[in-house]
């Protein structure tokens, strides 16, 4: 039953309707209800956007994380009465120095209870100076770095859906990369800046007990830093690189922000952004504020002092605003990255392919007229050569386009450029199957059997040569797949679908045709 | 319609040593342009390094942008004019740092040009270390799909004939890259796609020819390896021919119609499959026979 021709043509039909059911989506709108809404996926190369290789410094990550380590244990060898000399971060290690006397035991108990994520790698006593070096234990080091990955990811994906781009895709690949994808984004400048701002705010307050001077000369007190802001040079009072004294302890950071708004000064209609703390960083704000008043609270924004007001009172109901000549967009993006919070390091771009939406329009209207011309130039040829068979062969290519395209939109697969070349390719090639089949049957024909036995003989001898010849490009397509990137794996995987469709098209297919007209209309003679 | 008599009876086999001259000739030739430019022209992909391009809305020549180039020190970047609207500026430099080297481009050339007065088409900037990884990734893929395809073909065929379909995909490889490498064109991802095609389409060929052997041999005929190549050759020349014919095509309309991605692309494909013919007709098989002296195997006919 399987083998009736009737069976064979349904199931041809069948597959003709569900790859057409599957495509109609991407030619028009107008679908009844229960249709898929899916299209063809067009890749970044064709619909114009960009697409970015992210870095995450998760060594960067470690350290800031050991940092704030090295704060609690401060505290705790503190309330304990372990005396120590000097206490430091260096690079991925925490360096204690303990005091004479004190045994190393008592600190290596404090760091088993307290700190466990962190192990003792060294601790040398040499002429009663004892060092202990702790750092990470290997496992947590790597937990650490995954997990700053993956807030990195989520602190993207809260600032670009804030952006307003459709369908961006952010995926974490490998250890420490992060890939981004934003069709249509029109200003890409923009994004990448949302993107990458690593939005680390801190509230420190200015050292103006301490000379500033004599900082810059190199005699910086301790707990300060000399930090640097825009403000108008003393001197020539144009905007400059103005440093400042900060004490080093940050008093607030961004993560006691609720939200932030872009607001309209009244005075010069300035945009500002206005901060909201939460709950404790209201609580918190005030209490600074009341205890410091007069004195400076610098603002700080990754690193450079945005401003530095004088507390003139004790501030409650948690709001503070970050001034200082911003654009509308410049405003806008820096509340989003204060809402969305900061990144846990830096980011860096490795890697950047943007397509401007003119050219991705371009590469679409050339792809579909190399595709059209193409197409006709084989289909004519394979007419001419074949004639009636050659009509045959050219139903099969149609039917292999529209399954290849079918699959595609099914399986939500992207189309990209080099995809399109792929589809010319595959015409050009998915015709191969046929001149094998062809060929024989004329050789057979040749030989002098009847058009039944030619055809079956064709068919027969010619399917090894067509299968293994279409495996090799199989193989040859996965290498390309597991290769390539965006827009080659595009042109895999067209290539490989294509290839896949074809063989159906053309061994099971055109059978059909030749079965039909050669045992049920019982032609005597084939037109090949 | 018929383009190859089916009476045809073409020495090909004989012809081998000829073939084989030729071959070395070409693939000399290839190595030799590959030597005297210094190496390949390796694009961004691997290399490293920044691409803008750009669509003025005038006519504007190559040395007015070197000198717009001039404050942001990048005016010997290469500057590719593809109309006289149009050009690609290419510099080693890429920085990961956000504003990145395209939007300084993009203002240096506002500050000269206007802004609105231009069109930034496309840009693509690849780290050093993607480009490193890529370059690595690329020679792994061309070497392993070599010996995915032998092992595909001694497993289908025999050992001798995936010696005879490799050596017919290195030649074709060599040649093609030594075409690129004459015409200085550059590598770039979508150049290797071309080259992992390249590998599949020639043992593709081969592997038809190969099948038709196969069956001749079944055939028990008493006649040696060399004169059953040359029938089985002959057999399928028809078909090699036109399928050839029809690939040749579409990769023209390629060329001509496919705009610049896909220009470079289609040249190396029409190189890979032209050479892909000739490999597959006059050295597979006659490789074989020369492996088949060198090295005869146990079974002299399946």
């Amino acid at each position: 039953m399987f083998k009736t021709i009737k069976f064979r043509a349904a199931l041809a039909a069948v597959v003709c309707l569900v790859a057409l059911f599957y495509l109609l989506p991407s030619l028009t709108d107008n679908l009844p209800f229960f249709w898929t809404k899916d299209k063809i996926h067009l890749g970044l190369d064709l619909q114009g956007g960009t697409h970015l290789v992210l870095e995450v410094d998760t060594k960067k990550a470690l350290e800031g994380s050991l940092e704030r380590m090295a704060n609690n244990i401060r505290e705790k060898l503190m309330e304990n009465k372990v005396r120590f000399r000097s206490l430091e971060r260096k690079n991925s290690n925490i360096s204690i120095e303990i005091q004479e006397g004190v045994p190393v035991s008592s600190l290596e108990n404090i760091i088993k209870e307290h700190f466990p994520d962190l192990e003792i790698t060294s601790s040398e006593i040499t002429g009663g100076k004892g060092i202990v070096v702790l750092s990470y234990l290997g496992k947590r080091a790597v937990e650490l770095k995954k997990l700053a990955v993956e807030q990195s990811v989520e602190t993207i994906r809260n600032r670009i859906d804030q952006f307003g781009v459709s369908e961006p895709e952010i995926i974490p690949e490998g250890a420490d990369r992060i890939i981004v994808q934003l069709p249509g984004v029109k200003d890409v400048a923009r994004a990448k800046n949302l993107i990458g701002k690593t939005a680390l705010l801190e509230f420190k307050l200015v050292d103006d007990e301490h000379s500033l001077d004599e900082a810059l000369k190199g005699n910086v007190p301790e707990d300060d830093i000399v930090m640097y802001g825009f403000g108008p040079d003393k001197e020539t009072a144009r905007k400059a690189s103005v440093p400042y004294l900060i004490k080093n302890k940050s008093l607030l950071t961004g993560e006691s922000i609720e939200t932030a708004q872009v607001k309209i000064s009244d005075r010069f209609g300035e945009s500002y952004v206005s901060l909201t703390f939460n709950s404790q960083g209201a609580t918190d704000f005030e209490r600074i504020t009341g205890d410091n008043v007069k004195k400076r609270l610098a603002i700080i924004l990754d690193g450079t002092v945005h401003s530095a007001p004088v507390i003139q009172e004790k501030i409650s109901g948690g709001q503070a605003q970050i001034t200082g000549s911003f654009t509308m967009d410049e405003a806008k993006d820096l509340a989003i990255v204060l809402r969305a919070g900061a990144l846990p390091a830096p980011v860096s771009i490795l890697e950047e392919r943007t397509v401007g939406p003119s050219l991705g329009q371009d590469s679409i209207t050339k792809g579909i007229w190399s595709t059209i011309i193409g197409g006709l130039l084989v289909v004519v040829f394979m007419v001419a050569y074949y004639r009636l068979s050659g009509l045959v062969a050219n139903a099969a290519l149609l039917l292999n386009i529209v399954i290849l395209l079918g699959v595609m939109a099914a399986f939500r697969a992207t189309l990209t450029l080099p995809g399109i070349a792929g589809i010319v390719l595959t015409i050009g090639m998915a015709v191969d199957a046929n001149v094998l089949i062809f060929e024989r049957i004329r050789e057979e024909l040749r030989a002098g059997k009847t058009a039944r036995a030619a055809i079956e003989a064709g068919y027969a001898k010619a399917f090894s040569a067509i299968l293994d010849s279409n495996v090799t490009t199989l193989i040859a397509a996965l290498f390309l797949f597991q290769f390539g990137t965006g827009p080659v794996k595009g042109f895999a995987v067209t290539l490989t679908i294509g290839l896949v469709a074809s063989m159906f098209t053309a061994i099971y297919v055109t059978r059909i045709v030749f079965d039909y007209f050669v045992l049920n209309k019982k032609i005597q003679t084939l037109s090949v | 319609m018929e383009i190859i008599k089916p009476s045809i009876n073409v020495n090909f086999v004989g012809s081998m040593k000829i073939a084989f001259t030729i071959s070395f000739i070409l693939i000399v030739i290839s190595i030799a342009s590959i030597v005297w430019h210094g190496g390949l022209n390796l694009g961004i992909d691997f290399a490293g390094g920044t691409i803008v391009q750009v669509k003025f809305q005038k006519a504007t020549p190559t040395e007015a942008i070197r000198s717009a180039l001039k404050p942001i020190r990048l005016e010997n970047s290469i500057i590719q004019q593809f109309n006289p609207q149009e050009v690609v500026i290419r510099t080693a430099e890429s920085t990961s740092d956000l504003k990145g080297l395209s939007a300084k481009i993009e203002e240096a050339l506002s500050n000269v040009y206007g802004k609105g007065s231009f069109e930034v088409r496309r840009v693509e900037v690849v780290g050093p270390k993607v480009g490193k990884d890529l370059t690595t990734k690329a020679i792994l893929a061309i070497v392993f799909s070599w010996v995915a395809m032998l092992i595909y073909i001694a497993w289908r065929f025999e050992f001798r004939y995936g010696v005879g379909g490799i050596a017919a995909l290195v030649h074709d490889i060599i040649i093609t890259v030594g075409a690129l490498s004459l015409f200085n064109k550059e590598i770039t991802l979508t150049i290797i796609a071309a080259l992992l095609t390249i590998v599949g389409y020639s043992i593709n060929d081969t592997i038809v020819i190969y099948d038709r052997i196969r069956e001749n041999m079944r055939k028990g005929l008493k006649k040696d390896l060399g004169e059953v190549m040359n029938i089985s050759i002959n057999e399928t020349l028809g078909r090699t021919i036109l399928t050839s014919l029809t690939v040749f095509t579409v990769l023209v309309i390629l060329f001509l119609l496919g705009g610049d991605v896909i220009h470079d692309f289609a040249f190396a494909m029409l190189v890979g499959v032209i050479s892909g013919v000739y490999s597959t007709v006059y050295i597979a098989s006659p490789m074989v026979l020369a492996w088949e002296k060198f090295r005869p195997s146990k079974m002299r006919r399946k």
